[in-house]
Order: C-alpha cells, then sequence, then structure tokens
C-alpha cells in the first residue's frame, strides 16, 4: 500500500471514528489517537524518508491536508457535542415563567393625594406657588376678611366647628387667601398661589356628606388679571382632570369673595352630554366654582382695587374622585380600606 | 323658587321650550334645579259629567254614578267619595289610564257593579298632599261647571303648566319675585316686560288712620318701613280656581281669598304682607319692638314660644301678636269669621329676621326673602295691591289711606364705571354701544361721558352698589361663553415647591416604596386617642359644639388614626395592612387659641408584609420591620447628627420592652415599637408596629452636605468574632464599644448573627460581627489589623464580660 492509499484509509477510518463518538470523551480518544506523537500518521510521515526526494512534497502534502481535514472534523464534532451538552442542560433548567415573581411589598398614594400632586404639578408648571394654610384658622379670616361679616346669610351654606367664639376649623381653603394677600410682596411679581388642604365642616357624615373633606384654592392677583384669564385657567384644570374632549361652560354664581362669580360645568363624562343619573339629566357636571377677587377682599388686605385685581377657584377632590370613579360614598376615602385604596394606582 | 311659564307670559313674549329657557337662566342669571311637568305621566284622565248618582245596592258607601266623558254613550262608574253628586263636573280617569304614582287604571267590578275607570281626587294626579286645599282633601275635585266632557283635564288645573324650580342665590333676592324674574328674563330677552297694574278703590268716607294707630318703637335700622292697609266687610271664603291653581303651581297650599291673596302679592312683588283679623287687635292698636325675655307667643302652627330679647314681634296694646317677618300669631289669625283685615306691609332687618328664623327653627317664605333683602320701594305698591285683590276676592272694601308707622325715602343708587375698566377685567374689547345697550336691557337708566357710564340703579335691584356689581351685569348678560379664553401674562413667576413640600412628598414616595399604602384618617376623634401617642407631653384642642361624641378633639397623633383604620380592616377580614399617613398634630400652645399644628409621619403595620406564596412564607410583621422602614426613610434623609434608638418605657400604648425613642443627636423626633397588648385590644386590632415621626422637626435638622469619598484602591481586611455575653448587654454598647477601641482603620461594623437558642446558657446570647479595616492610603498590614483587632476583643472581655468563642 502506498503512502498516500494509507493516509487516504487513515483518513476515511478517522473521519468514520470522529463521527461516531457521542461523547467529547471519545473525541479526544479519537484525536490523540489519530493525531498524537505515537498515532499513524505521524509513523506515516516518518516512513517518508524512504521516498524519492520528488515524491515527498506531494506526500508530505498530502499528509498535512489529511491531518487539517482530521483537526477540523475533531473540532466540529466538539462543538457539536459541547452544543448539544449545553441544549440539555438549558432544557433541564427551564422554568415556568409564568409563575408570580417574588414579592416586594409597594404602597400607594391615596387618590386624593393623587389629585391634589396631580394638580399642584399643572399649576407649579404655571409659576404657582403651593401655600399650606393652617387648618385651625381664625374667624377673622375664614369669614370676615373674605367679605363674610358676623350674620351674613351665605355663613349659613357653611356650618361651622368651632374652638372659641374666635378660632374655628377652617370651613374653606379660601381662609388662606387674605394671608396669602397681606404677606405677598407685589414689588416682585404677580401673587400666584395654590392652596390644597383639609377642611372641615359641621355636618353628619354620610354618603354624600362628611365632616373632613379637601379643598384645593387658587388666587391670583397682579395689574392686569381678566376673567377671560379665569376661563382659560380654569378650562386647563377641566382638561387635565377629565381630558380635553369635554367642553366646560361658566355659568352666575355667588361667593361673597369674588364678583363676578361663576360656577364651572363641564361635559357629563359619563354620558357625553346626553343626560344620565349622574348629571341628573342636565349633560354637565358642576365642578368647581371661582370668581374675580372681590374689591373689598383685596382693599382689606390693604391692596388697591383699583390698581390690582385677580381671579380665585376653588374646587374639592373628594367631589372629583367620587365622580371621576364613580364612588359612591364620601366616608370611604377617611375609613381607609385597604381594598377601597388599592384601588386607585397611579403614581401621586 | 318656583316660575310658573303660564304666569311668566303675563309679563312677556316667550315661546321657547320651558327646557331651553331654563338653560338660558342658568347660564344667564341662577341655577335651575329643573323643570316641572305636573301632568308628565298621566294618561287618559278627562272631564266627566255625572249625569246620575245612585247609592250601590251592596255597599253603605258607594255611589254608581253615569258619567258624560264626551262619548256616544255615558260610561259607569263606581264612586267611593263623599261629596259626589249628579250634576258635577268630574275628574275621570278612564280604563286604562295613568294617574299620580305610576298607577294604571283598569276596568273593574266593585261589590259586582262595573266600574270603567275612577273619579279622581287632587292627590290621586300626583299633587303633593301638602298642596292640596283642605276643603278638598277628604272627596274628589270638582271642576268648573263649564268644563267640557271628555277633554284632558289638564288645563282646567294648571297641570299643562311647565314650572321652572330655579335655586336663587343668597345676592338674587329679587329674583324671588314674578316681576324680578320678569326683569331679569327681559333684560336677557331684550323684552319690555308687561308689569302688573295695580287697579286699587278706596272707601273715601272711612280712613284708615281712624281705626288703625302704629308704634314703631324698634329702630329705623331694625325696621325701616312699617305700612298697614284696612279692609272692611271682607267674606272670607276659598279663592277662584285660577288663584288656586297660581299657589298651588307656586309650591303653596291654597287655604283662603284673604291668605291666598297676600301669597298671590308676595310670589308677585316678593313683598312679604301680613293679614291680621283686625277685630282680634286691642283698639286697633299695634306697635312693633323687640321682644322681652319671658314673653311668649303661640303662633299659627299652634306652638307656644318663648321669645327671645332679639326676636322683633308685632304687638297690640304691647301683646305680642306676631313674630315680625316670621310668623303670625295664632290669636289675630284671620278665620271664617273674619270681616276686617289689617294688612301689612314692612322691612324688617335681614340679620334680625335671620337670627328669629334660626332660633325658632321657623322658615318660612317670608322669613327667606327678608334674610336676602327686600325691594325697598315696592312695599306700597305690593300693599296696595293686595288690599286691592282681597277686596275684590272678599267683596269688601279698602279704607281710605295707608297707615305708615315708619317710612324711609328710598333713593335710587348711582354708580359710575368706566368702558376701559369693563375690558380691563373682563379681558374683553366690548364697544361703548354694546355695553349701553346692555344697560338698556336691565332698565337701567345710563347717561354715557366720554367712556364713563353713570348708571342709575332702580331700587328693586338692592344687591347693586359698587362697579364690580355693574362688571358682573355686563359680564352674564354678553355671555360668559362670549369671554376669550386666556391664560395670565405678566412678570412670568417660578413654580416650585418648598423644601418642606418637597421632604414631605419624598417622604411619601419612600414610604410607599417601602410597602406602606397611605391613609388619610379624621383629624377629629374622641379625647381619648386625640390624646394617644402624643410625641410631646400638650394638652388637646376640643370643639366648643361639637357634632357627636366620636369627633370632639384634635388630634395629637396620628398613629391613633392608623389604628382605627387597622381596626376597620381586621373587622373586614383584611389581617394583613400596611398603612401610612402624613399630616398635622395639634399640640396645645400656651397663652394662646390657636394650637401649633405640627406635619408627622406615622406608620402602622400588622400581619405579614408578604403573603404566603408559592416561593415565600408569610413573616408575621414584628419590630425589626417597623425599624428597618424607619430607618431607611432616615437615612434617606442624610442627617449629619447620629441616630440612635434608645428602649423606652415612656409611652403608656406601647409595649415597654419593645419600644424605643428615637433620637437625633440629642433631639427626640419620634418613637418606633409594638403597640401595648391592651391598646391593641381597646382599639380591636391585633399585633400591630407602628412608628411616629415628627416630620417638620427632621426637615428642620441639618442635612450631610454631599461630596464624594474617592473609593480606596487598597485591599480591605475582615475579622469576624463571635461572643457569648449577658442578655443584657445591647447591640448598641458593643458597636459603640468596637467602633471607641477599633482604632483608625476600622471602617464598618456589621452584626451577622444573633443566637439565644440550644447550647447558650440562660441569661446570655451569642453574637457574631464582622469587623471590615482599609486604609485609604496604603495597604494594611496584617499584624497592625491583628495588634486592632485584639484590643477590641480584650476589651469587649474587660468592659462587657464577653467570652470571645
Ligand atoms: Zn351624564
Amino acid at each position: 500500500m502506498s503512502l498516500q492509499d494509507r493516509l487516504t484509509e487513515l483518513r476515511d477510518q478517522g473521519l468514520a471514528d470522529i463521527k461516531s463518538a457521542d461523547v467529547l470523551k471519545k473525541v479526544n480518544q479519537v484525536k490523540v489517537e489519530l493525531l498524537g506523537k505515537k498515532g499513524p500518521i505521524t509513523e506515516v510521515l516518518r516512513g517518508m524518508r524512504d521516498l524519492t526526494p520528488e515524491e515527498r512534497p506531494k506526500v508530505g502534502a498530502y499528509a498535512n491536508e489529511v491531518r487539517d481535514k482530521l483537526q477540523a472534523a475533531i473540532d466540529h464534532r466538539r462543538d457539536e457535542l459541547e452544543q448539544a451538552a449545553i441544549n440539555k442542560q438549558l432544557a433541564a433548567e427551564t422554568l415556568d415563567v409564568t409563575l408570580p415573581g417574588r414579592q416586594v411589598p409597594q404602597g400607594q398614594p391615596h387618590v386624593i393625594t393623587q389629585i391634589i400632586t396631580e394638580l399642584e404639578d399643572l399649576f407649579i408648571g404655571m409659576g404657582y406657588q403651593i401655600v399650606d394654610g393652617d387648618e385651625v384658622e381664625e374667624d377673622y379670616y375664614n369669614f370676615e376678611r373674605l367679605n363674610l361679616p358676623k350674620d351674613h346669610p351665605a355663613r349659613d351654606m357653611q356650618d361651622t366647628f368651632y374652638i372659641t367664639k374666635d378660632v374655628l376649623l377652617r370651613t374653606q381653603t379660601s381662609a388662606d387667601q387674605p394671608r396669602s394677600l397681606e404677606s405677598h410682596d407685589f414689588s416682585k411679581g404677580p401673587l400666584k398661589v395654590l392652596s390644597p388642604g383639609r377642611v372641615y365642616r359641621r355636618d353628619t357624615d354620610d354618603a354624600t356628606h362628611s365632616h373632613q373633606f379637601h379643598q384645593i384654592e387658587g388666587l391670583v392677583v397682579d395689574k392686569h388679571i381678566t376673567m377671560a384669564d379665569l376661563k382659560g385657567t380654569l378650562t386647563l384644570v377641566a382638561n387635565e382632570l377629565f381630558g380635553d374632549q369635554f367642553e366646560v361652560r361658566l355659568r352666575p354664581s355667588y361667593f361673597p369673595f369674588t364678583e363676578p362669580s361663576v360656577e364651572a360645568d363641564v361635559t357629563c363624562f359619563n354620558c357625553n352630554g346626553k343626560g344620565c343619573a349622574i348629571c341628573k339629566q342636565t349633560g354637565w357636571i358642576e365642578v368647581l366654582g371661582a370668581g374675580m377677587v372681590h374689591p373689598h377682599v383685596l382693599e382689606m388686605s390693604g391692596i388697591d382695587p383699583e390698581v390690582y385685581g385677580g381671579f380665585a377657584f376653588g374646587l374639592g377632590p373628594d367631589r372629583f374622585a367620587m365622580l371621576k370613579y364613580g364612588v359612591d360614598d364620601i366616608r370611604n376615602f377617611y375609613l381607609n380600606d385597604v381594598r377601597f385604596l388599592s384601588q386607585f394606582y397611579k403614581k401621586g | 323658587m318656583r316660575i310658573s311659564y303660564a304666569w311668566l307670559r303675563d309679563y312677556l313674549k316667550l315661546d321657547l321650550p320651558a327646557d331651553e329657557l331654563a338653560e338660558k337662566i342658568e347660564r344667564t342669571a341662577v341655577e335651575v334645579d329643573g323643570v316641572i311637568r305636573p301632568s308628565a305621566g298621566l294618561k287618559k284622565v278627562v272631564v266627566g259629567h255625572v249625569l246620575e248618582c245612585v247609592p250601590h245596592p251592596n255597599s253603605d258607601h258607594l255611589h254608581i254614578c253615569q258619567v258624560d266623558v264626551g262619548e256616544a254613550d255615558p260610561i259607569q262608574i263606581v264612586c267611593g267619595a263623599p261629596n259626589v253628586a249628579a250634576g258635577q263636573m268630574v275628574i275621570v280617569a278612564l280604563p286604562n289610564s295613568w294617574i299620580g304614582g305610576h298607577t294604571k287604571i283598569k276596568r273593574s267590578k266593585m261589590r259586582g257593579e262595573v266600574s270603567n275607570g275612577m273619579l279622581c281626587a287632587l292627590d290621586e294626579l300626583g299633587f303633593d298632599e301638602k298642596l292640596v286645599p283642605k276643603e278638598v282633601a277628604d272627596g274628589i275635585f270638582i271642576l268648573p261647571a263649564d268644563a267640557t266632557p271628555g277633554e284632558p283635564v289638564f288645563s282646567y288645573l294648571g297641570m299643562d303648566d311647565e314650572i321652572i324650580d330655579m335655586s336663587v342665590t343668597p345676592n338674587r333676592g329679587d329674583m324671588l319675585s314674578m316681576n324680578g324674574t320678569a326683569h331679569e328674563l327681559a333684560a336677557i330677552y331684550d323684552q319690555t316686560p308687561t308689569m302688573p297694574k295695580v287697579d286699587l278703590t278706596e272707601d273715601a268716607a272711612d280712613l284708615a288712620d281712624d281705626d288703625l294707630n302704629i308704634t314703631v318703637q324698634a329702630d329705623e335700622q331694625a325696621v325701616p318701613q312699617y305700612k298697614m292697609r284696612l279692609i272692611k266687610n271682607v267674606t272670607i271664603k276659598p279663592s277662584p280656581l285660577w288663584l288656586q291653581i297660581r299657589i298651588w303651581n307656586a309650591g303653596m297650599r291654597p287655604i283662603n281669598n284673604v291668605v291666598d291673596a297676600t301669597n298671590y302679592i308676595l310670589m308677585q312683588y316678593g313683598q312679604p304682607l301680613h293679614a291680621f283679623d283686625f277685630d282680634q287687635l286691642d283698639a286697633g292698636q299695634v306697635n312693633v319692638r323687640f321682644a322681652k325675655a319671658g314673653e311668649q307667643l303661640t303662633t299659627l302652627d299652634g306652638e307656644e314660644r318663648d321669645l327671645l330679647a332679639t326676636d322683633l314681634v308685632i304687638c297690640s296694646n304691647d301683646k305680642p301678636i306676631c313674630l315680625a317677618g316670621t310668623m303670625g300669631g295664632l290669636a289675630t289669625e284671620v278665620t271664617d269669621q273674619t270681616t276686617s283685615i289689617a294688612l301689612e306691609s314692612a322691612i324688617f332687618d335681614a340679620v334680625k329676621i335671620r337670627k328669629t328664623a334660626h332660633n325658632h327653627n321657623l322658615h318660612s317664605e317670608a322669613s327667606m326673602r327678608y334674610e336676602r333683602g327686600i325691594d325697598h320701594g315696592a312695599t306700597e305698591k305690593a300693599l296696595d295691591a293686595a288690599a286691592a285683590m282681597i277686596a275684590k276676592l272678599g267683596d269688601g272694601t279698602v279704607t281710605s289711606g295707608i297707615v305708615v308707622g315708619r317710612d324711609e325715602d328710598v333713593q335710587p343708587v348711582e354708580v359710575a364705571i368706566t368702558l376701559t375698566r369693563i375690558n380691563h377685567v373682563l379681558g374683553t374689547d366690548l364697544s361703548l354701544d354694546t355695553v349701553s345697550d346692555l344697560f338698556k336691557r336691565l332698565d337701567f337708566p345710563t347717561t354715557v361721558t366720554d367712556d364713563t357710564f353713570n348708571v342709575t340703579v332702580p331700587s328693586r335691584r338692592w344687591d347693586i352698589h359698587i362697579p364690580a356689581d355693574l362688571i358682573e351685569e355686563v359680564a352674564r348678560l354678553y355671555g360668559y361663553d362670549n369671554l376669550p379664553s386666556t391664560l395670565p401674562t405678566g412678570q412670568p413667576t417660578i413654580g416650585k415647591l418648598n423644601e418642606t413640600q418637597q421632604a414631605i412628598r419624598d417622604a411619601r414616595k419612600l414610604m410607599e416604596s417601602a410597602g406602606l399604602t397611605q391613609a388619610i384618617s379624621y383629624s377629629l376623634t374622641t379625647d381619648s386617642k386625640a390624646r394617644a401617642f402624643a410625641l410631646h407631653a400638650s394638652d388637646v384642642t376640643t370643639l366648643d359644639f361639637p357634632m357627636s361624641s366620636e369627633r370632639t378633639t384634635l388630634r395629637l397623633s396620628l398613629i391613633s388614626g392608623l389604628l382605627d383604620d387597622l381596626a376597620y380592616n381586621n373587622a373586614r377580614k383584611e389581617q394583613d395592612v400596611a398603612l401610612y399617613e402624613q399630616g398635622r398634630v395639634f399640640f396645645s400652645q400656651p397663652e394662646q387659641v390657636r394650637p401649633k399644628e405640627v406635619e408627622h409621619l406615622a406608620g402602622a403595620i400588622t400581619g405579614s408584609m408578604v403573603k404566603t406564596a408559592w416561593d415565600t412564607e408569610a413573616t408575621p410583621v414584628d419590630f425589626y420591620q417597623i425599624k428597618g422602614i424607619v430607618a431607611g426613610y432616615l437615612k434617606s434623609l442624610a442627617l449629619v447628627d447620629p441616630i440612635s434608638y434608645v428602649a423606652t418605657t415612656a409611652h403608656a400604648e406601647m409595649h415597654p420592652g419593645r419600644t424605643a425613642d428615637i433620637y437625633v443627636g440629642d433631639q427626640l423626633v419620634g418613637f418606633v415599637g409594638q403597640i401595648h397588648p391592651t391598646t391593641a385590644k381597646a382599639y380591636k386590632i391585633r399585633e400591630t408596629y407602628a412608628f411616629e415621626l415628627d416630620l417638620a422637626a427632621l426637615i428642620a435638622l441639618p442635612k450631610a452636605r454631599q461630596q464624594y469619598q474617592p473609593i480606596s484602591k487598597f485591599p480591605s481586611i475582615t475579622r469576624d468574632v463571635a461572643m457569648l455575653i449577658d442578655d443584657t448587654v445591647t447591640n448598641a454598647d458593643i458597636v459603640a464599644l468596637i467602633n471607641d477601641k477599633g482604632g483608625a482603620h476600622l471602617q464598618d461594623v456589621h452584626l451577622f448573627d444573633l443566637y439565644n437558642g440550644k447550647h447558650v446558657p440562660d441569661g446570655k446570647k451569642s453574637l457574631a460581627y464582622t469587623l471590615t479595616y482599609q486604609d485609604q492610603e496604603a495597604t494594611l498590614v496584617d499584624e497592625d489589623v491583628t495588634k486592632a483587632f485584639d484590643k477590641v476583643l480584650s476589651a469587649l472581655t474587660e468592659d462587657l464580660g464577653a467570652e470571645i468563642r
């Protein structure tokens, strides 16, 4: 048998052995046996010294070719087997990815905080400051400075918790208005404030009344603030809370501390204005009260109403939440049933 | 105020649908609660003529009637009303008709006799019982003789009217009358209203002054006007149907011709009137004064009332006969026997009437109007109109002249405003003509000089006296819908949360990411709950006149409210609850009426924060869980001074062995621990852990300036120490000692094991710490670390009696 034939035979046998090796160990064994220093190919190469100088390079080249081929076959088989091993391992490690993840306790903000925060951010974006007034207020600020002297009929609209004759739990966040007005330095620019907070009324708690609830009061005073500015601002508020597909209408109302006074209605989000139980068949939902700051209120705070003017608006986050989410009992907000609180998941 | 559309048409040409009219009123003037249609839902209710009426053979009270209902043949109806009789025009509910209360009437048999429907009383047509005249309350209603059989009955009863129910704001008292509403609608629709004319004939020979004598002792502020007329020879009887209809459609009960006339004029002019039985007065003497303590008066409702010194009373010969502006007295009431009427038209001070109505809980149509003010220019016109009407309806005569107890000079108010000012406030660009036209529509005489309007406001609009009032008139008549929509311009301002507000928001976020859900509890609670868990000793702030014993006092802690929340959840089988609250507590301040309002942060957890799941065992919450939440939050504040937890037994509501006061430096900022089992039982909650932090104090404390510290390039070396030590020695003691003796390179002390189970002697525990050493500048030499570590070990042994293992 010529050396070439021997090499061919070794090649074919080797390739067959590599192919049949089913574990890495066998592949390595084949490699050592075929290509090792004591292997048959090395032996064949040793036999080259008996060849003629013409034949030597030819056989040498062929031997290298066979060796390379075998080496490539071994590498390939090894990759194949390694990949198979990995695949087998991965298959064994397969999880049910639909099982729940490990619990990380997560709390969430109260729905009323969510609404207040949303509006705070809206108004901060328009250059307003947030003001936190006191909950225990003087009658003087809560009423008198808002153009509601003692014995004013509109006081009936707000039954009040008194601490003493002159001190009360504020019935409205508007009580912050006179304090903001008297402390603001108008030489530094306009007054633009938003006062959210708790208010109290002497009411018996039931589904629609709560002795404690929240209000957000907005106040802007400058040299040229118009009712059109108020309308634009209220439209923005309604759009923020209910979406901009709804219409806003203003209609006359009465608050002693504003004039003109208006109430803002927004198209009923439930029936789109067609009329339903939520909007009492009117197609509109009353969402806030507002108006141009009454000249007496400005005067009482030492501000010249001939030079300065402004608007104020007030709204109730509790009422908003009830409307927006269909909450039918205001007491839910203060009983803190976790099954209630966890329904309003949103960033606060 | 209920406004009859039919009545409005006496004043104005209006043919638009009532709903449109209502919407217009709502958008321009006052809120509308709805449009009432009295005949809504009623069907096949017609006029019937009773041709024959015989007793039912099988009944002692039923009658069998043959009734002409406009068809070829009369129909037979069995009727149980006592007043049914042949010849009457009656209300017939035909077979398959619908009457009030969604009731369907069917053909039936009554004791063997066929009844093809029903003869109806007013309340059966859906009339409110309070509106049905007393004389027709017990039987079927008899229609006028000229009614046409077969015709729907509604037009005969005013039930085809549409009634707009307005909710009048306190400033628009002028709209509590037909006249006022007509003026308003005239302005809205640019019409000239036809106002009612008074057609009064006086008996020139009979002077009222001769019989009536009035003295007003109360001051002019309390009683600015007091006038009377005297009407004689009056026959008291039911009012004609047209008047009864107007009265009941206005939401009042027809009584008799005199009372109905006063109520009619009240509705028309907005002027409360009171009719006294003149013969019950003491010699025609009337005086008006404040009541004296101890005086009593029996009012029309039969109630004997103790009068207050703030009550204005009408007296006869100084004996109270009427609570002014609120309710008449029983003794001088107009009855069927009355023949002479002393008719009062007066103005009383709003505040006084408000007090009287409030104190006696007597809120009437009259008091409601006095409280909102009335037209000072219309007392006489209303008095004349009422006198004329009473005389006409009661076939009486009006004596000559008005007896004036007090009068005042009523002048229209002049208000000046510039066009520039109007446009400046409204943000509009209205022209002089547009605004002039609006004032003209309001029927406010106006002169224009340059850009100034000089507006004369008639007394019927007493709510208008300053320029802002006129701006409101212009704005609402021009239409809020027509205003442009803009945002404030002018010098820009920067909107930003202040440090406290930002810190409060951060606190909320941190609590939520630690697994606590925000609660908002009541600030008002019971006295004992308000005092519970107070961080500092303080008195409480208490309501003067609470609504219930559950809500009397402002809280000193937030924990108390959170425990109420937990109890609410526990009672509803929600056992795993983790809540926090951020809000104010109210510490009393000596010498001050108002308490100090302090922002606090508190949390309460019960059950477990992680539920048992396929991969997790629920772990009941414990002290270290809540402490971890608190510690995590405090760490986020980057306080300069060290935080320490000091065991305390000072909080009566907390577990004495499982509570720590929290200090920053030496300032007490809160506490954390387990709710005392006895307290938990009282609140009806399970094992609960809670904390309360003075958030305001934490926000005010100095914060560490953030500065970068280079990370050491040199490796650290650790040494572990395990020791057996007395139970009484705390972790804080050990860590403090290690830190004290640890040397310059000790970086961290970490407790990695605590054991006091088997093989640990009683009264001892086993603790193990890892100490980490590192040098910023150089590689530590092992020997140096060993030297430092040994120092710690001997200190532990010597100072704390530790047995190193
Ligand atoms: Zn709706």
